[in-house]
């Protein structure tokens, strides 16, 4: 290595000084903000500091709406697309020729506007012509109002995010796939070991860190849903909010209700939350790589 | 008797095997093939019960009709105009940065990686709110700046960078060093043609966020000439009312840009996306 020498930070300036404008300035105003009771955007300050906002905030049936409504998302997106995404990618990794083809295919949703093809969810739901509907149809269901009735907004929600993260999983464990030495398998051929046994044995266990990593990344993508959202709904949080999410909580706290100091209470809690699962997560990344040496 | 049976077996499991992988591919591609059927349907046809799968004669005109409907151009215009000068920045300073943490030593280097490195735990989500009074204050709300300036620097590219140019061997700087090569000469010419591959899939990988966000654009315009393709195509739902033929013919001109890249630069996309999430 060189001499030191303060030639280095006009490297880095200017995205140092993007990252202080755009990212340290607001995370410390933003928590600031959460603890100034009756904070005006005009003046900048609130009118007292207290823990006024958080009080609001642990109250509000929309917000604890929201928290509940996150925990039964992750409850059933994260361990679904999981499972399915496993299964696909095992398959897809013996798929031959056919492997380009088909992977090409399954991370497709991944690059697409969320925007635009909720849209299309949307009309897929649609309880009179959607095609949902239709093919529930021909097993003799009638009709369900998926997006206009409160006990179905979470569900198609949940189908659309499930269809929507099944990308990025079915990738990673791919990925993950590729690590696994081939000699593993062929020793399991030799043996005539059945194939569920060599999945559960070999490939679940070879794979297990990138497990752990999309089911982490699964809950903290979980607790950002926004855009799903507002395309499925319309712009709104669907029927009486009934799909109602932390980050359309605190963009509706603050854009439309002028609630500044509890939308930035929110945020920090959703800050906090997604800290702790950060941790968690490089915990779980520093355990396996220890194993592994 | 029994190779037969095994070989009866394995024909079947290859059978089911691809029986799976069929229906999920269908599954993933319904919403993009109902898309595209919807948008050429007519507006009779598309509220037919039960559904036609297949419009009669393809409607092409929906979407000179949705084209027309609202300033669609006026969006794609501003939404190249964004798409390319975030990328354009973020590549610049993604490189400077990198070298600089990869390759040079300065006071407090550690320091600011770090720092850099734990914004990441960051969710920008929760940053939007206070950003946005920023922009007021500076008098940016509906200009492109707005859209543009906070995009510029992604600490979590410049991360996946610095790692690329920490490969490149020492030899080759010290031999530089030798010929009386500046950093930053030994930069342009060295380390960037070397590690073209990475630099482009961070490009590619900036042009698709930066072509589908939403949140960001929404909140910081307000009048119809500054909106994006996103937020337009949501401005257009409300005005189209019923026209679903039209609200699906205008998805697809949001979609269809960011597919098409797809198809081409898969490898890279693939590649750059397995990388970014194996980073953990």
């Amino acid at each position: 290595m060189e001499k030191k020498s303060v030639k280095g930070w006009i490297y880095i300036l200017p995205s140092v000084l993007i990252m202080c404008v755009f990212t340290l300035y607001p995370l410390i105003r933003a928590i600031l903000m959460s603890f100034s009771e009756n904070y005006s955007l005009i003046k900048g300050t609130g009118t007292a500091f207290g823990l006024g906002n958080y009080q609001e905030l642990f109250t509000d049936k929309y917000f604890l709406k929201a928290i509940r409504n996150t925990s039964i998302y992750v409850v059933f997106v994260v361990p679904l697309s999981i499972t399915f995404s496993l299964i696909i990618a095992v398959l897809i990794n013996n798929s031959g020729k056919l492997k380009g083809l088909f992977q090409t295919v399954y991370f497709l949703p991944y690059v697409t506007s969320v925007i635009a093809i909720g849209i299309v969810w949307r009309w897929i739901y649609n309880s009179q012509y959607g095609l949902l509907n239709y093919f529930l149809g021909l097993f003799g269901i009638s009709p369900i109002g998926w997006l206009n009735e409160t006990q179905y907004s979470l569900p198609a929600l949940i189908i659309f995010s499930i269809w929507k993260s099944m990308a990025f999983d079915i990738l990673i464990f791919l990925a993950g796939l590729q690590t696994i030495s081939k000699d593993v398998y062929d020793a399991a051929k030799v043996d005539s070991t059945p194939a569920w046994r060599v999945f559960f044995r070999i490939t679940v266990p070879g794979i297990a860190p990138m497990i752990a990593y999309a089911f982490i990344m699964g809950i903290i993508s979980a607790f950002k849903v926004y855009n799903e959202v507002f395309s499925l709904f319309k712009g709104s949080a669907g029927p009486a909010n009934s799909a109602i999410t932390v980050v359309y909580y605190i963009y509706d706290q603050f854009y439309n209700n002028f609630n500044y100091g509890v939308a930035a209470a929110a945020a920090v809690v959703l800050f906090l939350i997604i800290l702790g699962l950060t941790m968690l997560q490089r915990g779980i990344s520093r355990l396996v790589k220890n194993k592994n040496s | 008797m029994n190779k037969t049976s095994t070989k009866i077996k394995k024909i079947i499991g290859s059978i089911i095997k691809y029986l799976i992988l069929t229906l999920g591919a269908l599954f993933t591609i319904l919403p993009f093939v109902w898309m595209i059927l919807s948008s050429l349907k007519t507006s009779s046809e598309i509220v037919m019960a039960p559904p036609t799968f297949f419009p009669a004669v393809p409607q092409w005109s929906n979407y000179v009709k949705a084209w027309n409907t609202a300033p669609f151009a006026r969006y794609l215009l501003n939404t190249v105009i964004i798409t390319l000068c975030s990328t354009c920045g973020v590549i610049v300073t993604t490189i400077l940065s990198a070298f600089a943490f990869s390759r040079l030593n300065f006071p407090g280097k550690k320091l600011v990686f770090s720092l850099f490195l734990s914004t990441l735990m960051i969710p920008g989500e929760m940053l939007i709110i206070t950003n946005y009074i920023t922009i007021t204050k500076l008098k940016w709300i509906d200009t492109y700046q707005a859209m543009i300036i906070p995009w510029i620097s992604s600490v979590f590219y410049i991360y996946l960078l610095t790692q690329f140019f920490m490969q490149v061997p020492d030899a080759l700087y010290l031999a530089a060093k030798v010929d009386k090569c500046s950093d930053f000469k030994y930069m342009i010419k060295i380390m960037v043609p070397m590690n073209k591959q990475a630099i482009i899939t961070i490009a590619i990988l900036n042009i698709i966020s930066s072509w589908n966000s939403f949140l960001w654009p929404l909140l910081v315009t307000n009048s119809d000439e500054m909106r994006v393709l996103s937020t337009g195509l949501v401005q257009f739902q409300t005005e189209a009312g019923a026209s679903y033929e039209l609200i699906m013919a205008a998805s697809c001109i949001l979609v269809m840009p960011i597919i098409i890249i797809y198809l081409f630069l898969r490898k890279y996309i693939i590649e750059g996306v397995t990388r970014s999430g194996l980073k953990g």
